[in-house]
């Protein structure tokens, strides 16, 4: 072992202690529910937010507040500037090659929905197909059955195998002439699954078509570089990676967001209006119309300073031991089935127990303290896939510990005790 | 646990295990589909009626314990009773898990639906409780095919 190799373990290792204690910075944790401590294992439906966050938040509002790109002022000059900065960090935090490839939007739903709506009023005809995946979130299915409805144009989809993973031997065969873009997911909310993003995208590529990837359970847990996926599309929300909610980004490479229509009229998205002519400003502001969730931004960037001081890797390693351990763990509780047993999981464990329903789980971990998500957790197709109306999902985060994960095996074994 | 136990008392358990009137009934006057589109619960409501009197009443699907043990007692408690009985009891049952009717005493008038009591500590379980009558509602007074509780 050479010594730099031990000055990266060391690093490391010093990254998992810190992670470790970080739990701290998050304010909310630090509450009784129902009489117990909470142990919140819903992050895939919304993370916590950091003291930093909601400081950074706080202060633009008692310090910065005024709207941006306009002013001739020095506070509109700040906030446009502290706005402007996040779209830098977003770069650098996704390693994409220009902050003009940085669109702001609503969040992952949104940046999906004019994807759908800019390419493929641009590129989608009649007869032509769309491709995504059979585990894909309703925000990643409906826009695109929209586009084809409007365009009489073909959604198909690529099968899930039993494990929960992409069908890789069929999808090959689902790329054809006709189809004019691959959406799909990164890491499947409903299943754990960590899609082989990389293949799918060189093998669409082989065939000329650009790929979209939700990644809104990838940021959390890993670290992402759009340049080295070569993605053409990659949406998020910042509140799934400890962010403010109603603000995430959608990751165009240039030659498409310039060929592609604007997305809604309106101020900040024009260059001069007249009544026989408008002209469209330049990207990534022609998507951009009217005044943002500039506060939203300015919290999304203390997200991202955040996760950098923490460190993707480390997240992802101490992540994998929380995965792991949960995963032995509740396959100890009698009756309980896994739902989603790819090879490559981040963040979610998602499970059925027999003869009991989902719902009812959630109840009484709730009583117990233990937040879990019950349902189909937006993804109907994939509950359709393995034949059952619901899962019970425990997700994780970096401030989640072993010890809630007994907690949440010990709520969870009284589950029989209720129901019988 | 002593909510817990309000809300998962032994009629709930039972009825949830052992659900009565839990068949397709080929011959119905009407059948509708109930959704709770936020947790996926479905059921299917079947009514038989002799003019204003159900003279039977079925039901299948797939829920939790709290939907398909009020679709169960339901059934159980509607047969030969006129619609306007039936929406009288919605309407007790509906104020019952809303936790609007006061008094053990009140509570205990309403016989098998008392069991649904602890149901209004829960407010998240309200819909699962309503789903199946409010398909019967549906069944009874409109034309609809299909309803959901969102």
């Amino acid at each position: 072992m050479t010594s730099s190799d031990t000055g990266t373990l060391t690093e490391q290792f010093r990254k998992l202690v810190t992670i470790a204690g970080c739990r701290h910075h998050f304010p909310l944790l630090r509450q009784y529910v129902n009489g117990k401590p909470l142990v919140y294992f819903d992050n895939a439906a919304t993370s916590q937010k950091p003291q930093a966050v909601i400081d950074a938040m706080m202060r633009y509002y008692e310090e910065e507040n005024s709207n941006i790109h306009r002013g001739v002022h020095s506070l509109s000059e700040r906030a446009t500037q502290s706005y402007e900065g996040v779209r830098h960090k977003v770069r650098a935090f996704l390693n994409a090659g220009d902050h003009r490839e940085i669109v702001f939007v609503r969040g992952t739903t949104e940046a999906i929905n004019l994807v759908a709506h800019c390419y493929g009023r641009a590129f989608v005809r009649e007869g032509d197909e769309i491709l995504i995946s059979g585990m894909e979130h309703h925000s990643n299915i409906v826009p695109w059955q929209i586009l084809c409805e409007e365009r009489n144009a073909k959604l198909r989809v690529i099968p899930i195998t039993d494990a929960g993973e992409l069908d890789m031997d069929v999808y090959p065969s689902l790329l054809t002439e006709r189809t004019r873009i691959v959406a799909v997911t990164h890491v499947s909310n409903a299943l754990g699954t960590v899609n082989p993003i990389g293949e799918v995208i060189r093998q669409a590529h082989a065939r000329g078509i650009p790929v979209l990837v939700d990644g809104a359970q990838a940021v959390p847990h890993m670290h992402v570089d759009v340049q080295e996926l070569d993605c053409d599309f990659y949406a998020f929300s910042a509140h799934k990676m400890f962010g403010p909610t109603g603000v995430g980004v959608l990751y165009g490479k240039r030659r498409w967001l310039e060929a592609m229509p604007p997305y809604q009229g309106g101020g900040d998205m024009i260059k001069s209006v007249t009544f026989e002519k408008t002209t469209y400003n330049d990207v990534p502001y022609k998507f951009e119309a009217g005044t943002p969730n500039i506060g939203g931004g300015i919290g999304l960037g203390a997200a991202l300073d955040y996760l950098h001081e923490l460190n993707m890797d480390a997240i992802r390693q101490f992540e994998d031991e929380l995965l792991a351990y949960a995963t032995e763990q509740i396959l100890t509780v009698p009756g309980v089935r896994i739902i989603g047993t790819a090879r490559e999981k981040a963040g979610v464990l998602s499970f059925v127990m027999e003869g009991i329903h989902p719902h009812d789980i959630g109840t009484i971990l709730d009583v117990e303290g233990v937040a879990i998500r019950t349902g189909h957790h937006c993804a109907q197709p994939v509950m359709q896939r393995f034949g059952i109306p619901a899962t019970a999902r425990a997700s994780f985060a970096f401030y989640n510990t072993k010890e809630e994960v007994d907690a949440f095996i010990k709520a969870l074994s009284k589950v029989r005790e209720v129901l019988g | 646990m002593s909510a817990l136990k309000e809300l998962y008392q032994q009629v709930i358990l039972d009825h949830n295990k052992t659900p009565r009137n839990f068949r397709k009934m080929e011959d119905a006057t009407r059948s509708v589909d109930g959704y709770n589109p936020l947790c996926g619960d479905h059921y299917t409501v079947y009514v038989k009626l002799d003019g204003e009197r159900i003279a039977d009443v079925s039901f299948q699907g797939a829920g939790c314990a709290i939907s398909k043990a009020s679709a169960s007692v339901m059934t159980s408690l509607v047969k030969s009773k006129t619609v306007e009985e039936v929406e009288e009891l919605f309407g007790q049952f509906h104020r019952l898990v809303k936790g609007e009717i006061e008094g053990e005493e009140e509570v205990e008038r309403l016989g098998k639906l008392a069991a649904f009591a602890g149901v209004s500590e829960f407010p998240a379980r309200v819909k699962c409780a309503s789903l199946a009558w409010h398909t019967l509602h549906t069944a009874l007074k409109s034309e609809e095919k299909t309803i959901s509780t969102e």
